[in-house]
This record gives C-alpha cells, sequence and structure tokens, in this order.
C-alpha cells in the first residue's frame, strides 16, 4: 500500500499535505503527532474514506478511488477509537458483521464465516465473551471485540485509530502485544494512531510523525522520537532517553520549570 | 414474551422463518376473530365454512363478508404491514428511538393532497388518494433534496427538515379545517386520524404488489442496516455502500408509505411501537426484526380496527385513535418493565 504525494485540504484553514510513505505487508507502523495534526484524517485517507485532492493513495497497485466499498474491506480492515453499539447486539454477532464484505446478497451467514470468526475470537482471547452483550464488556475487552471484528474481514491491512486510549496500561501492553503479534505471526500490514509513544517506540518497525499536517519525520522509533522532535513538534518540554530493558526510546513529559531549566 | 429465550442464538434462515410462520397464523386467527366481529354476528363455523365455500351461508352474510369485511381486513393488515415495515427501517436509518414513517414530512404532504381533495369535493375511491399520493410523494422529494448534500443525506439535517416541514404544512391543513364546511370536516377529521372504512379490493390489489416489491429489497439490505445502526462510518469501513442503502430505502419506504397513506389516512402509532415491541422481544437483529416488525405490525392493525369499527357499534372511531388509546399504555408498561433496548452511546 503506497500514499503518493497524498493531500487533502479541509475548507481553506485546515489541510494535510506532502504525504507519501508506504505501509508493506508484516510491519508494524505507529503514527503519532499531536491532536489536530491530521492522524485520523489521514488514516481515513487510507481507507478510502475520503478523497484526496492531489497525489493518489495506491492499494495493490491500484488507486484506491477505484475499489468498491466492498472491495476496499477487503483489504484494509480499520478499528475505530470508539464505537457506539446502540443495540445489545453480542459478541459473535458482532465480530460476524466483520464478513459483510465477503457475502453475497444472501444475508445470512455460513458456517464458514462462523469458522472464520470463531478463529479471530481465539487470536484476541475473546472466544469466551461469544455470548455476552457488546454493552456488558469493559473497555479492553471492547477493543479487542473489535479487533476481532477486523480480523474476521480478513483484509491484509489493519488501521487502529487510538486503539489503547481508553485503556490502563495493562490493557494498554496487551493491545500492542496482539497488534504486533497479528503483523509478525499473520503477516499484516498494521497502522496505529497511538499518543503513548514510549509503548508505541517498543513495538513499531518505524514511526511516522504528522506535525500541522505534514510528516515531520519518518523512520525508526530511534530516529524519529527524539527529545528535540517531540518538544518541538508537540510544544512540551520532554526528555528522551533510552529505555534501559528494551533500549528503545523513552519519553518522559517534564513540568514547565523543569523543562525551563535543561534548556 | 414466549419468544423471549430464543435471544441467545444467533439469527439464521430457520430461525427467522419459524417466528415468521408463529406469526403468520397469529395474524390468520386475529383476521377470522375480525371477520366474525361486526354488527352483524357472524359464527366462526360459518365462517370457516364460507371460507372453505361450503355449508349454507346466506346471501347476506355473504355479501357481508366478502364486499365489507374481509377487503378491509386484508388492506388493514396490510397497511399496518407497510407502517410498521418504514419504522423499523427508518429507525435504523436515522439512528433515532422516535423515528417513524411519518417523520420525513410523508403524513402532512399526503394529508394536503387529501384535504385539498376533500375540499375540491373529490371521491374517496380515486380523487383523494391520487392527490393525496402525489403530494406525499412531492414532499418527501422535497425534504430528501433539501438535505443532501454533495449526494450524501445527513441523519439529523433529514430528520430536522421533515420536522420543519411537517410543521408548515400542519398549518396549511388547519387554515382548511378552521374554513371548512361541517359536512367535510367530518370526512377531514377521519382522514388524518386513520380511516379503512372505504376499503375496496382494489385498494389492495394497487397496493399488494408495491409493497411486496419494496420489502423484499429492504430485506436484502437488512444485514447493512445492522451495521449502519452502529454508525454510518463504521459501516462503510466495514463495506456497506451506505449513500445506495439510504437512497434506495428512503425512496422505497415513502413509495410504499404513501401510497397506503392515501388509501388509509394517517394512521399514527403503529410504526412508532411495533419496531420497539419486536426488538425488546427478538433482539436488534435486522433480518428477523425487519419480518417480525411487518407482520407485528399488520396483527396490530387489524386487530385495532376491528376495535374501531366495532366498540361504538353502529358508529365508528377512526383507527388513529384506538392505536394511540390503546398501544400508548401498553408501550409505556413494557417500557418500564424492559427498557428501550437502546442506548445512544
Amino acid at each position: 500500500m503506497i500514499l503518493k504525494e497524498v493531500s487533502f485540504s479541509y475548507g481553506n484553514c485546515w489541510s494535510l499535505g506532502g504525504i507519501n510513505f508506504g505501509l508493506k505487508k508484516g510491519e508494524l507502523v505507529g503514527m503519532i503527532g499531536p491532536n489536530g495534526s491530521g492522524k485520523s484524517t489521514l488514516l481515513r485517507i487510507m481507507d478510502g474514506l475520503i478523497r484526496t485532492d492531489m497525489g493518489e493513495v495506491l492499494l495493490l497497485n491500484r488507486p484506491i478511488s477505484s475499489y468498491r466499498r466492498y472491495e476496499v474491506a477487503r483489504q484494509i480492515a480499520m478499528v475505530p477509537q470508539e464505537s457506539i453499539f446502540r443495540f445489545a447486539f453480542s459478541v459473535i454477532e458482532v465480530v460476524l458483521m466483520g464478513r459483510f464484505a465477503h457475502r453475497g446478497l444472501f444475508p445470512f451467514e455460513g458456517k464458514e464465516d462462523l469458522e472464520i470468526a470463531r478463529e479471530s475470537m481465539r487470536l484476541t482471547g475473546t472466544l469466551d465473551l461469544e455470548r455476552r452483550s457488546i454493552h456488558e464488556l469493559s473497555g479492553g475487552e471492547k477493543q479487542r471485540v473489535l479487533i476481532a471484528r477486523a480480523l474476521t474481514q480478513k483484509a491484509q491491512f489493519i488501521l487502529l485509530d487510538e486503539p489503547t486510549s481508553q485503556l490502563d496500561i495493562r490493557h494498554k501492553v496487551e493491545i500492542f502485544e496482539l497488534i504486533a503479534s497479528l503483523a509478525r505471526t499473520q503477516g499484516f500490514g498494521v497502522m496505529v494512531v497511538s499518543h503513548d509513544i514510549s509503548l508505541a517506540a517498543q513495538y513499531c518497525h518505524r514511526m511516522l510523525l504528522l506535525h500541522e499536517g505534514r510528516m515531520f519525520r519518518i523512520g525508526s522509533p530511534h530516529e524519529v522520537v527524539t527529545t528535540d522532535t517531540i518538544s518541538e513538534v508537540y510544544q512540551c518540554p520532554v526528555m528522551v532517553d533510552k529505555n534501559p530493558i528494551t533500549q528503545t526510546p523513552r519519553v518522559t513529559v517534564l513540568k514547565k520549570r523543569a523543562g525551563a531549566e535543561i534548556s | 414474551m414466549a419468544l423471549r429465550g430464543t435471544r441467545d442464538r444467533i439469527v439464521d434462515p430457520l430461525r427467522v422463518l419459524s417466528i415468521g410462520v408463529v406469526l403468520s397464523i397469529v395474524l390468520a386467527v386475529v383476521a377470522f376473530i375480525s371477520l366474525s366481529m361486526g354488527p352483524a354476528k357472524v359464527s366462526m363455523g360459518t365462517i370457516l365454512g364460507w371460507c372453505a365455500g361450503m355449508g349454507s351461508v346466506d346471501q347476506t352474510t355473504s355479501m357481508i363478508l366478502a364486499n365489507i369485511r374481509l377487503p378491509r381486513i386484508l388492506l388493514a393488515g396490510l397497511v399496518g404491514f407497510t407502517l410498521s415495515l418504514g419504522g423499523v427501517v427508518f429507525q435504523a436509518l436515522l439512528r433515532n428511538p422516535l423515528a417513524e414513517p411519518f417523520i420525513l414530512g410523508i403524513s402532512s404532504g399526503a394529508a394536503i393532497g387529501a384535504i385539498g381533495g376533500i375540499v375540491l369535493g373529490l371521491g374517496f375511491s380515486v380523487g383523494v388518494p391520487l392527490l393525496s399520493f402525489i403530494s406525499a410523494l412531492a414532499t418527501i422529494l422535497l425534504v430528501m433534496g433539501i438535505s443532501s448534500r454533495h449526494g450524501g443525506l445527513e441523519s439529523s439535517t433529514l430528520l430536522l427538515t421533515g420536522v420543519i416541514v411537517n410543521a408548515f404544512f400542519t398549518a396549511i391543513i388547519m387554515f382548511f379545517i378552521a374554513t371548512a364546511s361541517d359536512s367535510r370536516l367530518h370526512s377531514m377529521l377521519f382522514w388524518l386520524y386513520g380511516d379503512l372504512s372505504q376499503s375496496k379490493y382494489i385498494q389492495f390489489s394497487v397496493c399488494l404488489p408495491l409493497v411486496l416489491i419494496v420489502s423484499g429489497v429492504i430485506y436484502i439490505f437488512s444485514r447493512h442496516l445492522n451495521l449502519i445502526v452502529g454508525g454510518e462510518e463504521p459501516a462503510l469501513q466495514m463495506g456497506v455502500e451506505v449513500e445506495l442503502v439510504k437512497w434506495v430505502s428512503f425512496i422505497g419506504i415513502s413509495l410504499i408509505t404513501g401510497v397506503v397513506v392515501a388509501f388509509s389516512g394517517i394512521i399514527g402509532f403503529v410504526g412508532l411501537i411495533v419496531p420497539h415491541l419486536m426488538r425488546m422481544m427478538l433482539g436488534p437483529d435486522h433480518r428477523l426484526l425487519i419480518p417480525a416488525s411487518a407482520l407485528g405490525g399488520a396483527i396490530f392493525l387489524v386487530a385495532a380496527d376491528t376495535v374501531a369499527r366495532t366498540i361504538i357499534s353502529p358508529s365508528e372511531l377512526p383507527v388513529g385513535v384506538i392505536t394511540a388509546f390503546l398501544g400508548a399504555p401498553f408501550f409505556l408498561y413494557l417500557l418500564k418493565k424492559r427498557g428501550s433496548q437502546w442506548t445512544q452511546g
């Protein structure tokens, strides 16, 4: 999946431009950047939900705008930040919804769909929740169910929009473990938007730092996450050092006065 | 309530079929009871014989059953079916528990046409229904035209536009009512509260093919609707052509609502409560909810119309009075007991 010179503007006050990068299968890429830097918009562009003004998104060497929605859904699955279920669908019903793009006009799922759904639930550790109502689940369980639904789409790429923002640290780690293993063992190309920079840096192969709609830096976590880049983009005093155990960059946010002392 | 226990199963064709059969049997039983009721009492045995074409049925009875009661029951069933189908689909598409087939202004649009027809002195067999149908369709196209932006229909804009158009047309209707002569006023009020006393076979035969075709198309969209109730963006991400589903469904439902309302007048409440009742009993999956609501609507309206035409016999009440009078308390009781099964998230 390749993005070429992609740009998009929203009215005249807000834009995204000069985006060039590719997402390969088996790769886990973390997207970071301050609020309003265009992360969610970029994710929606990658899923073909918004048209680009210039440039194009190529999905398997074909412009994404030439795909029908169900064709995109067979290649790209998206895990939303938060999903509202107005009705008490059971977990298995929610996961089965991921099969939509693979069914024809006949509105019922078959045995094969059920097997795929159960396999996805096994991979995400949600099998024992099968009969529970989606409303009864905790934040972490719900997020894993949404990932199971994305897996059920049998896509090659998975895009996750801040999947860990509502979770406590244990569940954040669980989600990152899960998506890292999906990229490693199942060969998915995974892009994850996250505000947990240090945690993302431990798992991601590459990171993309977005700043006011532009690609500020892309590369290995070491190249992207530095004291200079993070404090400039986030406009906030930080110290980035090396995590002594994992050797990955570690971001410590400093209170204002401590920040003034080091600079 | 006996259907409640089956909620743990995933919806499959067998379950849809079995619940469909159960509801159809209930509908048939209610229709038989309704046939026997009225100013002239006819025993169930006579009716069974009459239906089978056997037994000795005198000519008057046969005439009452065939020309008065049966066409009315058939039309009541079809109207209930249509309104309730419209309600369940609109609730899903607009993601709003208050939605019903009239919410986008189709009722007031139809009413303008019908009342205009009554004022002009047109008949109830062709003139009034035709004007009503045309103005209902014009209204829904106006509402959809105003609400669409770049080919997209946004739910809250659509709802607001519908409510405002409704208010505007209601003002015009009130003007006509205020200036109408007494004899026409009675016809107008009955039309506005729903009246099935003018039922004829021809009306049923005009509506039936349209209703069947639209129901079939809507049923193909039942999985799409399951995904759309969870939000349009996630539905798009999972592969639903959301705008297509919305345009086809809104137009299809409006078409059949417009055609049945042209014959029946504005029968409120059916399209609102029956989908909610069915959702409370059978769960939120539209593959089951759509047929169950449609059949449930038919049962409810046949029963309500039977009460409407017998309770103050030989006079009649508008059926819309009965649907609200009987439906509202029952619905409130269930709502208190169960909750609406609807979370705003």
